[in-house]
């Protein structure tokens, strides 16, 4: 024991930094088990939140209250409220709910494929991220049903056998959506409970009052972390991984579907289905950048969520953009390549058309500030990451305007051509949206433990194993 | 025999994974076989240390994936060839390509609720209540304690003999499980 901790405190120094540069550290030095599994479940089970959590909550309670105001006008009046016309029949709704959909990329990415290529660092994060993900679903989820004009009879997209005697075309990518976020959203549950329930069994044992060992006592099950739980629990869990893995990749696939079945110049492009993957997991990490920076500051996880987390989001982001890029440099060759008319119009119509302020909006957002993440100063400062990663977010929502709004609005025929101009009630939806993801970030950072514990108390065993 | 009606085991308390690896292995070479390990997060070869079969979460996966594919698959067909065929610019009803996101989806959605109710089956939870949660102690064995618990079940099982044996591994302590 004794020599494990003195080549510990000896390689220390040398881990801090890689060999290329790069900060190294997963945790801080001088965790163990009882250090890690109090530091976050004591977020949960203390019975007093920070000032922040409830100034936070407030500010989004506020903003969930407008979106169900906004809703249930929508409900009452239609959706003639919103500034959709033909030919732009596709406006708010279809682009927060493909920007919404690409952030829920990043939790799943997380978790199962840097689970399959052994990333440890993704332990401090994934539990956050996956619960982002399952949020971002929830609300992108909502953006199609609501764009229904009838929501009520949204079960008519299910296949079952009705009295109509009437079926889903299963032909068409709208249908193939249903399926596809809703297979995204249950696999995401299934994978975030089944990495809970040890977690949910730790807050059990060390909760003071009966009716927080009750509660959890229920949601974990009963587990015991016997032998067998964990053999099982862990086959399960990497095939889970196994299974989300091919999901993740295909659900902004076949979203990207809409647009690219369709015939629609601008939509109608093979390069979308990687492109739109490319581009939700660049907004998936901006995002959990922009949440898990704020969090690790106010609950002080610095020693759990280190520079190195911030660093290899960073970089994760700076290639899913550059791949971002490379879609926009290709969109815009492939229309003058492709000798088509409609096409060629339709570039210079987004970049110099009524919209093109928001196309080169676009690429500063997008394009442009990123690169400074090349810079190692601007990866490992969390303030500087943080506003590079709110760039980015804002800019993959503009993104979506744009390929949806610029495509549309100058139809073939020139008088059919249209404006579009969002009414009040679609920004109230769209920040109302915001408001209801970050109530339910803010509900589990109270009531769930926001970093994988039993994982994470596997990281202080490699460590003083030597392993890591 | 020295049996006692009212106990479920014996377990002793380690304070470390490579405690319980050895600990474990020791119990197995001496014959135990129905006894259980406890730990606050997975340890790789525990399970086989224990002599404990291979999780068969996989097989379980496997079948339920292919059949949710089948049965995906067969869903489109049956509802767009047979049940309510269109015909839409006289292209081919049974079409295949375009019936292959969703026999994805659906072999995927099946096998991860498979993965998830196997493991729960197999793992016989849940299962509100265990005799290991009778002991005080057990409370640490979700942050920072390592337990083996030999089961009064066991052929080998003796009161006096298995304590003796248990406190031969060196454990931090030794404790009686109630029923």
């Amino acid at each position: 024991m004794a020599e494990t901790v003195s080549t510990e405190v000896a390689n220390e120094p040398a881990k801090a930094i890689s060999p290329l540069g790069y900060p190294s550290q997963l945790l801080a030095p001088g965790e163990n088990f009882e250090s890690v599994t109090e530091t976050i479940g004591s977020i949960v089970l203390r019975p007093r939140q920070p000032k922040s959590w409830i100034f936070g909550a407030a500010i989004a309670f506020a903003l969930l209250m407008i979106f169900f105001f906004a809703v249930s006008y929508l409900l009452y009046r239609g959706v003639g409220i919103w500034g959709i016309n033909i030919p732009v029949a596709w406006g708010f709704a279809i682009v927060n709910f493909v920007w919404w959909i690409g952030i829920g990329h990043a939790g799943t990415f997380i978790s199962a494929i840097l689970l399959l290529l052994h990333q440890k660092w993704r332990t401090s994060i994934n539990r956050l991220t996956e619960a982002m993900t399952l949020f971002a679903v929830a609300c992108a989820g909502m953006f199609p049903l609501l764009h229904l004009g009838r929501p009520f009879v949204f079960y008519w997209l299910l296949p079952y056998p009705d009295t109509m005697g009437l079926w889903p075309q299963f032909r068409s990518p709208l249908v193939w959506d249903v399926f596809a976020v809703g297979t995204y959203f249950t696999v995401s549950l299934i994978f975030w409970y089944a990495g809970l329930i040890p977690d949910l069994a730790t807050l059990r044992d060390r909760a003071k009052t009966r009716a927080k060992k009750i509660t959890f006592g229920i949601l974990a099950l009963g587990w015991r972390g016997s032998a067998k739980h964990w053999q099982n629990h862990q086959s399960a869990y990497l095939l889970l991984a196994g299974l989300a893995t091919p999901l993740v990749l295909s659900v902004h696939s076949v979203v990207s579907f809409d647009f690219s079945v369709a015939l629609v110049p601008g939509w109608h492009s093979t390069i979308f289905p990687p492109y739109f993957v490319a581009g939700a997991i660049y907004s998936g990490f901006a995002m959990v950048l922009n949440i898990i920076i704020p969090i690790r500051k106010l609950y002080g996880l610095e020693n759990l969520i280190t520079q190195r987390h911030l660093n290899n989001m960073a970089v994760v982001m700076l290639a899913t953009g550059m791949m971002v890029a490379y879609g926009y440099v290709m969109e815009a060759f492939m229309a003058w390549y492709s000798g088509d008319i409609f096409e060629q119009f339709m570039m210079a119509n987004r970049a110099f058309g009524p919209y093109g302020w928001i196309f080169w909006a676009l690429m500063l957002l997008n394009v442009l500030i990123p690169q400074l993440l090349w810079s190692r100063k601007i990866r490992t400062n969390p303030v500087a990451l943080f506003f590079v990663a709110l760039s980015i977010n804002i800019g993959m929502w503009v993104e979506r305007f744009v390929i949806v709004i610029t495509s549309l609005n100058r139809d073939f025929t020139p008088s059919a051509w249209h404006m579009f101009y969002p009414t009040i009630w679609d920004w109230a939806t769209l920040f109302g949206s915001v408001g209801l993801f970050a109530t339910l970030i803010f509900l589990f950072i109270r009531f769930l433990p926001m970093i994988a514990i039993s994982e994470s108390r596997k990281i202080v065993h490699e460590r003083k194993e030597g392993k890591l | 025999m020295n049996v006692n009606e009212n106990i479920y085991g014996l377990m002793a308390e380690f304070p470390g994974g490579k405690e319980i690896l050895a600990a474990a292995k020791s119990a197995h070479e001496h014959g135990y076989r129905k006894m259980e390990a406890f730990t606050p997060f997975p340890i790789e070869g525990l399970s086989e240390n224990l002599g404990q079969k291979k999780s068969f979460v996989s097989s379980i996966v496997l079948i339920c994936g292919i059949g949710g594919g089948l049965g995906g698959y067969f869903m489109e067909w049956y509802a767009n060839v047979i049940s309510y065929p269109q015909n839409i610019g006289g292209r081919p009803l049974n079409v295949w390509p375009m019936f292959i996101p969703i026999t994805f989806e659906l072999t995927i959605l099946s096998g991860a609720l498979a993965a998830i109710i196997g493991m729960l089956a197999l793992n016989k939870l849940p299962e509100p209540h265990h005799p290991v949660f009778n002991v005080p102690e057990f409370e640490r064995a979700s942050t920072d304690k390592f337990f083996l618990c030999i089961e009064a079940d066991d052929q080998k099982f003796d009161l006096n003999a298995t304590r003796k044996f248990l406190e031969t591994l060196k454990p931090e302590k030794i404790l009686e499980v109630e029923k």
